[in-house]
């Protein structure tokens, strides 16, 4: 069995991929990180207090891991689902009825409601070891967008069972976008802006019809979130998270005292 | 003695008991933190919880609402942010009696020895990676994920309710107009969220845990996120039933429950008061609340840096401290109108629905 081992690992494909032996010497463990695009991200070696769970609780690490459950499991839920209203609801019903064991859109549901809490008990974290202050303000902003943009990630996928759960919830959600101070027809200010006895805010263009393209939950609205939801705030979050971890390790690794 | 101590826990979650309570467990856990970052307490809370959730399903209309499925989140963050909140308290306290005895804080001392990321860090990472995976594994077996009847634009549910991680701005419908709690107070949570490094002038407390070094912002982090966000969430979700009525968790989501509407404006007070008819014009009308809030937010900032917090206004300089200011009066506006609710059933300090303007 040794013997087999020793075999692959003097091969040349095995040796092809990895370019250093086992990591049990200083200067194998230091190859292993910086040889692998993925481990690279970390710096060779860390500050023993960073890496304690009782420290960063992981919450950070978490977060992304579920985000990558979520890329996962939501690419195989897209291919079982068609953004329109008439088969949505179908299309989540059949997942349900004919897989068996199926538990993607179990996984994708609750691993989207972790990550919500995940992303807050790690801002809660940060905060709480003032991992903020100088110099890592502006990975902190970096961090809020990418907080917000969980949150509309969770909120746009809310909507695609097009059942009356989802419909309901984005309906009060979204009602919230026609007060919005001047760009919602019922928010302050916006019955100042009108031009000649016409008003410029109304319920058929204003911010809240941005956001469903429509005047109410439809099919508009369910395309709109499809496709923020599978495209674009996950591009938007990926661009972000990678400066969020690159600006970690620039700004000096996991924070301890300085 | 089930029943009676179910009815005694409905009363107790009462919205502003509920509050009131939340408020002073939090004022007790800052002043005794070294009593509450004892092992003991955590075991205790835990224990007493787990008691809890054993017995409490028993009762149906408790049931009805703990099971389902989107639900099990909440209890996930109920006591997750309890754990953490004592995890953190406890190395805060630890830390800040090193510091008194003259010893470096724990992460100070941890910190000086460097150990390799292969295998020290990936291991961690990896075994989280591996736990969290059977958990959701489990859980996604074990809890189906929800899929109500098809979406119906002429049916509305009773209650609406918006996704859990909403229902704190939702909850605070109750008591703004959609434009402040929707739109411009989560506005400021993110601006001042943004905002915080910059404001925040104190130097210590980087990274690592403590109280003492950072009360102040231990204290206002805590309150906003624990007492103003989390707790709104969990009496969103689990307090909150049909048109938005309070409901204990014992008690029967009731589609008949109605709560008297006898809020008032605050022009109504002022005019009645006074003893004169209301004004047509409404800025003369509202003009007891326009001023009350001009006031307030144009007021309170200079007398409180010219008196108590003239330190403040000295470390953070006068644009940081205006900012600072601004949005701790829209946050505190809260809290406020809350308590004007409670004590004298206010509606609106300015009501002008002519205009969509009222606060």
């Amino acid at each position: 069995m040794q013997k087999l081992f020793d075999a692959i690992r003097r091969s040349q494909i095995w040796r092809s991929i990895f370019r250093h032996g086992y990591p049990d010497t200083p200067r194998n463990r230091t190859l292993a990180v910086l040889s692998n695009t993925f481990l690279h991200l970390h710096p060779v070696k860390v500050r023993r207090s960073g890496i304690r769970l009782s420290y960063t609780w992981c919450m950070g690490g978490l977060t992304f891991f579920l985000f990558l459950i979520e890329t996962i499991t939501g690419l195989l839920l897209m291919f079982y689902y068609h953004p329109t209203a008439d088969k949505a609801y179908q299309d989540i019903w059949a997942l349900r009825e004919h897989v068996p064991l199926g538990i993607m859109r179990e996984m994708h549901r609750w691993a989207a409601h972790l990550m919500v809490i995940t992303v807050w008990l790690h801002m809660y974290r940060v905060f709480l070891t003032g991992s903020y202050k100088p110099p890592r303000e502006f990975n902190w902003n970096v961090g809020v967008i990418l907080l917000v943009l969980t949150l509309l990630l969770s909120f746009t996928g809310y909507l695609l069972p097009w059942d009356q759960l989802a419909v309901w919830a984005i309906t009060v959600g979204s009602n919230m976008a026609r007060a919005t101070p001047f760009l919602g027809h019922e928010g302050p200010g916006a019955s100042l802006l009108s031009f000649g006895g016409l008003n410029l805010v109304h319920a058929g263009d204003d911010a809240r019809f941005g956001l469903l393209a429509g005047r109410f939950v439809g099919e508009g609205a369910l395309l709109r979130f499809y496709v923020l939801h599978c495209v674009g705030l996950p591009l938007a979050a990926s661009v972000l998270m990678a400066v969020h971890f690159y600006r970690v390790r620039k700004d000096g690794g996991i924070s301890g005292p300085l | 003695m089930g029943e009676q101590l179910k009815n005694a826990i409905d009363w107790l979650f009462e919205p502003t008991r509920y509050f009131a309570g939340s408020v002073l467990l939090l004022v007790a856990i800052f002043l005794g933190r070294k009593w509450f970052s004892k092992t003991i307490v955590i075991v205790a809370i835990f224990a007493l919880g787990t008691v809890f959730m054993l017995w409490a399903p028993s009762d149906p209309d408790f049931r009805t609402i703990i099971t389902k499925p989107d639900n099990v989140p909440i209890v996930i963050l109920l006591g997750s942010v309890v754990f953490f909140t004592w995890l953190a308290m406890r190395q805060a306290v630890i830390n800040d009696e090193r510091v008194k005895e003259g010893k470096p804080t724990l992460e100070a001392e941890l910190g000086k020895k460097k150990v390799f990321t292969w295998p020290d860090l990936v291991y961690i990472e990896f075994i989280c990676m591996i736990l969290f995976t059977a958990f959701l594994i489990i859980w996604s077996l074990k809890v189906q994920a929800p899929i109500e009847e098809p979406a119906a634009t002429a049916r509305t549910p009773n209650p609406s309710k918006a996704p859990w991680y909403f229902l704190g701005l939702q909850e605070m419908l109750v008591y703004f107009d959609p434009w402040i709690a929707g739109v411009v107070l989560p506005g400021f949570i993110i601006v001042g969220l943004c905002a915080i490094p910059y404001l925040d002038p104190n130097p210590r407390g980087n990274g690592y845990y403590t109280f003492n070094e950072r009360p102040f912002a231990w204290v206002f982090f805590m309150v906003g996120f624990i007492l103003f966000w989390v707790s709104f969430v969990i009496l969103g979700t689990f307090l909150r039933g049909p048109n938005w009525s309070f409901f204990g968790p014992f008690e029967y989501w009731d589609l008949h429950k109605l709560e008297p509407l006898v809020n008032v404006d605050l022009s109504t007070y002022f005019w009645n008061f006074v003893g004169k008819p209301k004004p047509t014009n409404p800025l003369v009308r509202e003009a007891p609340g326009i001023l009350s809030l001009l006031g307030f937010f144009l007021l309170v900032p200079p007398i409180l840096g010219k008196t108590v917090l003239r330190g403040l206004v000295k470390s953070m300089g006068m644009a940081r401290y205006n900012l600072f200011m601004h949005l701790l009066l829209w946050f505190a506006l809260l809290p406020i109108k809350m308590l004007l609710r409670w004590t004298i059933n206010l509606k609106y300090i300015v009501g002008i629905p002519e205009w969509f303007f009222n606060v």
